[in-house]
């Protein structure tokens, strides 16, 4: 937990990033998140912990509004994003998501070449003026992934062809590529081994110095490792929100005690 | 509030501008993405175009056939004529061909042109052309039927030809007929009068559902009954075979065929016998079944023994994923009461799976019914049976057609009216298409089980 | 048809068997069932069984392979010498049989006694004119050796019903005494039984790979006939479709392979872009609603039997393309380009609207396949819909998606009463889609329809395009379904 100490220090002087007021998500009948409020600061690591079932994914898909895929889903409140309300009528998906990228439980790659995977953002969003640029955007960007010595020697294989944890850096060294202002991660770790998991928990926080990071995870020694803010959710409410060492040490609600503890979950 | 996206902190953010308004490239973006769902939506409203203009050319066209223009005349039936020695012997009446029934008709038209008191320049014999080829047949036939009436005036409704019927629908106009030698503008005047006097009239025609095919000169008396006969003969031979071969095989294939390559022939095998073009399955049949078996040409029964070969793998496909959807566990509690494998299979999985067969045995049927090609090859065309076969075994070993091979018949003959035959003929087919897959849909949905 | 009284009589034998089997076993025990070793029905069904199998299966077997071996009895009883010139040994063999069928007609209308017909003589009688009284037409006079081997024909015959007839009675009557006598309460009738019904099982299950190697086989020996007859040269890689029924015909598949591919071809080009638009519409964007409308209404034009479509192109379309493309100044375009309603643009429109629904259902299956992840990923990154359809879900579908292509095209090549109504009946190669063309269906139907006669090269060459075809819709399908099984193992 040395490193739980060391982020303790410089966590006050953060801007708000995202800010969520009373979220309500309904899918059909169900209500699946009751009156969230959070928010969340930028070059922070903010990680959502809390039993199964228990919303946190839900709510993550709405901070670049994922869960408009979802036919039956409604989304109450507002959650602003550099104090915009990104569920106006007037924003477009399509942008907010260049802002805030995705990175999924299970690796995604697509059915193309490495490069292909990386180059797929920047080209949809025109971020590059030439080839080279691209190049470059690619390389940078499976550097930040932490995946570049790995895959440099063969760009042009497949995506799919890489190790489960590869893949996972891959996804991420594709969300990086857009140049995103905020990360959000639905439990990047879950499928993948424990060298693998310490890669990507590596790779975050190195991303935290540029970006505003935001985990979902079911372990809660990664969400002690990683983050500086922690969110528990339980039974689709936003129990108890704050430093991490705040929460793991001394947990101001009684269902947050039992979560850590084990008791609950 | 925006100002602070305008800035970011790192500086190198690529997406700066407020989201509230899109940028050039996300309307550029989304163009494009309403354009590609327009296509979507376009290819789908293609198809169901097409269908809306195929049932309503269908309709359209063949709705004419089932109605029919008809000409009352009370016809003497002269004793002189029919019946010389006057003793009623029916071998006598027999031996008058219809060419003696065609004066008395001529008479009859005679006898109420001018009770009518209707002028017309026609010769009698252009005037009587109104009239169907089939009348003197239908006239010989009561004759035949009842001798008794003989010497007595009897009113008869007949058919008029295909050009007045033709008329009437508005098929034939007065400036189609210019080159027609078969109707005159002349006659067109008399049937306008005859129709204002109330003499001829179009009503429903219920002998082109039931009546038999008529030859190349007489389309106004072809009708669909006797093929449909055909059609139905080869049905009983397909669900006769089909249902307990494809039943029989599936259930070995899903409940006792060990895991070996001769099994994977067999599955293989039968997956692309689904797909082989139904022509092939008409050339197997040719070659087997009436040059090798010398099974007779054209009879429904060859017909049958076709289709079942090209209906048995619709069929065991889909039995055989009812089978597999009854879960083990069903199996398991039989075998574990005691019975054999067989029993199992036979009196508890079997019966479960019962109404998914049948689903998939009926649109086998419906398949089978619609097909034709094959039944080309072995013979079963048009004007083939005159008369309904008038028993089982003649129903099936007698040459007869079938209803999609009538309706290619009808579509390759040079008079237009029988088009609207062809078009009539696809009503009925598609009436019991319809009412077959409807009878699958609704005993899927009455009977599915979720385990 | 006596045979058909025999096989009833079988049934009754049989179902006589059931009864007696099982009262026999009842007897055995007393009349208490529970002594008995299966149920008492299994011990009815054991006699029945056997009763009826061996005889109805040899009686299958025998009516298949009577014909064959008969003829080749009779067929060498003629000489060769006396095969005319013009003729072969299977147009004389056909002869035989039509004059055979003949003496059996008239026997049977009781024009003439059966000594009569056995005492016939083509050289005192006119065989033809006396036949002609029955209705039985004859294509020339009858030559001795023909009459002679006709009579040895239906003596054969006769001999052998009588035998099958005595066999299968035998068998009968034999099966059903054994399994009576065998039955007893401790008599284990239902495994005997069981093993039967297996046998039966295996027998229906088997009658797939009959059917096969009866298609094979079938057009294989008639195929192998026309090659004897006409060069295979001139089929594979002549350029002429001349078939001319006084002999010397030119018969290339390559024309008709032509006019096929070509009328596939514009359906495809219907087909697969509307039918894939609307598979990715159904699937991507539209709601549950839609697609419980609009899908099962597609599907409704693929149970529409073809004829319906054969006159829909005949009918309405041509005639449409003829007011639009022909009629010189009377004509929308005012070009005279058409001449007549049948096309291969006709064919091949009509044709498409058929593969559409076959097409979209295909596609729609598949891509339904590609993951949810994949798809997340992409709008994750903030693409359109569209760019994830088009960028991420097409790529990865692709393969399915050239299997269903293929397995459509497949259906387009074996496709018949469209073409035979559509397509015309000129064999060409041209480039010109308003022309008339001839496809290989079309071909075959053609040839053996009306009088056919199965030893001229016109009539078999059916058999060696039908052949040709089988191949090639084979070959299609199973390379399209290896691509497809491909495709679901890789996200299974």
């Amino acid at each position: 937990m040395n490193d739980m100490t060391l982020v303790e220090r410089d966590v006050e002087t953060r801007k708000t990033k995202i800010s969520a007021t009373d979220v309500q998500v309904y899918y059909g009948e169900t209500h699946a998140i009751k009156d969230v409020n959070v928010e969340i600061e930028e070059k922070t690591v903010t990680a959502f912990i809390g039993p199964s079932g228990c919303g946190k994914s839900t709510f993550l898909r709405c901070l670049n509004r994922m869960n408009d895929t979802i036919d039956v889903c409604r989304v109450q409140g507002k959650i602003l994003l550099d104090g915009e309300n990104i569920y106006d009528k007037r924003v477009d998906p399509v942008q907010l998501r260049a802002k805030v990228g995705m990175v999924f439980q299970k690796p995604n790659p697509f059915p193309k070449s490495i490069y292909d995977n990386v180059a797929y953002g920047p080209r949809i969003h025109g971020l590059a003026r030439d080839k080279a640029d691209l190049d470059d955007i690619v390389e940078k960007s499976l550097r930040r992934g932490a995946i570049w010595n790995e895959v440099k020697d063969r760009l042009d294989a497949p995506g799919t062809g890489l190790s489960g944890g590869q893949q996972q850096r891959l996804c991420i060294a594709r969300a990086v590529a857009t140049e995103p202002e905020v990360l959000l991660m639905d439990e990047p770790c879950s499928a993948l081994d424990p060298i693998a998991t310490a890669q990507v928990e590596e790779l975050i926080d190195e991303l935290r110095q540029s970006y505003s990071v935001v985990i979902v995870t079911h372990s809660m020694q990664q969400a002690a490792r990683v983050s500086q803010k922690t969110a528990f959710f339980h039974l689709g409410n936003l129990v108890e929100f704050g430093e991490t060492g705040q929460i793991f040490t001394n947990p101001r609600d009684p269902r947050t005690e039992s979560y850590i503890t084990g008791r609950i979950g | 509030m925006s100002d602070i996206s305008q800035t970011p902190e790192n500086g190198s953010s690529k997406h700066a501008g407020s989201l509230l308004t899109p940028n050039p490239r996300t309307i550029k973006r989304n163009n494009a993405e309403k354009r590609f769902q327009v296509y979507g939506i376009a290819a789908i409203a293609v198809g169901l175009l097409m269908l809306v203009v195929l049932v309503t050319t269908i309709l359209g066209k063949g709705v004419g056939a089932y109605s029919q223009t008809f000409i009352t005349l009370d016809v003497e039936l002269l004793e002189k004529k029919l019946d010389k020695k006057g003793t009623r012997n029916i071998d006598d009446i027999k031996k008058v061909t219809t060419f003696g029934y065609s004066p008395l008709i001529k008479n009859a038209f005679k006898t109420k042109v001018a009770e009518l008191g209707i002028e017309t320049d026609l010769k009698l014999k252009k005037q009587a052309a109104l009239l169907s080829k089939s009348a003197a047949g239908q006239l010989r036939n009561y004759v035949i039927a009842n001798p008794d009436m003989i010497g007595e005036t009897v009113t008869f409704r007949f058919l008029t030809n295909s050009r007045v019927d033709g008329y009437m629908k508005g098929r034939v106009s007065r400036d189609s007929i210019a080159n027609d030698k078969s109707v005159s503008s002349e006659q067109l005047d008399l049937v306008d009068e005859l129709v204002a006097k109330g003499t001829i009239k179009k009503t429903f025609n219920i002998d082109f559902i039931l009546g038999a095919d008529a030859s190349d000169q007489r389309p106004e008396a072809a009708g669909m009954g006797v093929s449909m006969l055909g059609s139905l003969s080869m049905m009983f031979v397909v669900l006769g075979l089909a249902l307990p071969i494809g039943v029989a095989a599936s259930i070995y294939l899903e409940e006792f065929a060990p895991q070996n390559w001769l099994t994977d022939i067999i599955e293989v095998n039968i997956s692309n016998l689904a797909a082989v073009p139904s022509i092939v399955f008409g050339i197997l049949g040719l070659a087997v079944f009436i040059n090798y078996m010398h099974l007779p040409t054209s009879a429904p029964l060859v017909g049958g023994l076709v289709l079942t070969l090209m209906t048995l793998p619709t069929i065991i496909i889909s039995t055989r994923a009812s089978l597999k959807s009854v879960p083990p566990s069903i199996r398991d509690a039989a075998l574990g009461v005691g019975a054999s494998k067989m029993q199992a299979v036979f009196h508890h999985v079997l019966p479960l799976a019962a109404p998914g067969i049948l689903t998939g045995t009926i649109i086998g049927l419906a398949q089978a019914l619609g097909e034709t090609a094959p039944l080309l090859l072995i013979g079963m065309v048009g004007f083939i049976a005159s008369n309904a076969p008038d028993s089982v075994a003649s129903g099936l070993l007698d040459p007869n057609s079938a209803m999609p091979a009538q309706i290619y018949e009808w579509a390759k003959r040079a008079d237009p009216a029988f088009y609207e035959r062809a078009w009539g003929g696809i009503i009925i087919l598609l009436v019991f298409l319809v009412t077959m897959n409807t009878v699958a849909v609704i005993l899927r949905r009455r009977f599915e089980r979720r385990w | 048809m006596p045979t058909i009284w025999l096989v009833v009589s079988l049934f009754v034998l049989s179902a006589i068997g059931y009864f007696v089997g099982r009262n026999r076993a009842l007897q055995s025990a007393g009349g208490d069932t529970r002594d008995l070793h299966s149920l008492p029905i299994y011990y009815g069904m054991n006699v029945a069984l056997t009763a009826l199998i061996p005889a109805l299966s040899v009686l299958v077997i025998w009516v298949l392979a009577q014909p064959m071996i008969i003829d080749t009895q009779v067929s060498r009883t003629i000489p060769a010498e006396l095969i005319p010139e013009s003729s072969t040994r299977g147009l004389v063999m056909s002869d035989v049989r039509r004059v055979a069928e003949g003496l059996d007609l008239a026997v049977s209308l009781g024009g003439m006694t059966e000594a009569d017909s056995q005492a016939i003589n083509a050289e005192t009688t006119d065989v033809r004119a006396r036949l002609g009284e029955y209705g039985v037409a004859l294509g020339s006079d009858v030559r001795p050796e023909v009459l002679k081997a006709a009579q040895t024909y239906r003596n054969l015959t006769a001999t052998a019903s009588l035998a099958m007839n005595l066999v299968v009675a035998v068998l009968a009557i034999g099966g059903l005494a054994f399994a009576y006598s065998k039955t007893h309460k401790d008599f284990r009738a239902r495994n005997v039984v069981e093993r039967g019904v297996l046998a039966l099982l295996i027998f229906a299950a088997s009658l797939a790979i009959l059917t096969t190697v009866g298609i094979v086989f079938s057009m294989l020996f008639e195929t192998l006939n026309f090659f004897s007859l006409h060069d295979w040269k001139d089929f594979f890689l002549g350029t002429t479709w001349a078939p001319n029924f006084r002999g010397d015909s030119e018969l290339s598949i390559l024309p008709l392979l032509w006019g096929t591919l070509y009328i596939s071809f514009i359906a495809l080009l219907v087909a697969v872009p509307v039918g894939l638009f609307a598979a990715v519409y159904l699937s991507e964007y539209a709601s549950g609603a839609t697609r419980a409308f609009a899908k099962p209404l597609l599907e409704i034009l693929a149970g529409i039997p073809t004829i319906v479509y054969g006159l829909f192109a005949l009918l309405t379309v041509g005639p449409m393309l003829v007011r639009v493309f022909g009629r010189g100044d009377n004509g929308l375009l005012g070009v005279e380009w058409m001449a007549g309603a049948t096309s291969v643009l006709t064919a091949g429109i009509v044709m498409g609207i058929m593969l559409i629904p076959f097409v979209s259902s295909l596609s729609d299956d598949i891509i339904n396949a590609v993951p949810q992840s994949m798809r997340d990923g992409s709008l994750g990154l903030g693409a359109t819909k569209s760019e994830t359809v088009r960028q991420v879900v097409l790529p990865a579908a692709l393969p399915g998606i050239v299997g269903a292509v293929l397995l459509a095209a497949s259906r387009a090549i074996g496709e018949t009463m469209i073409v035979v109504m559509g397509a015309g009946a000129i064999a060409k190669f041209s480039l010109n889609p308003l022309e008339s063309m001839t496809t290989i269906t079309t071909r075959i139907v053609s040839q053996l329809t009306g009088d056919t006669d199965f030893a001229s090269p016109e009539t078999l060459v059916a058999f060696a395009l039908g052949l040709t075809l089988f191949v090639l819709t084979l070959g299609l399908n199973v390379l399209a379904l290896l691509i497809v099984r491909k495709y679901r193992e890789q996200y299974e």
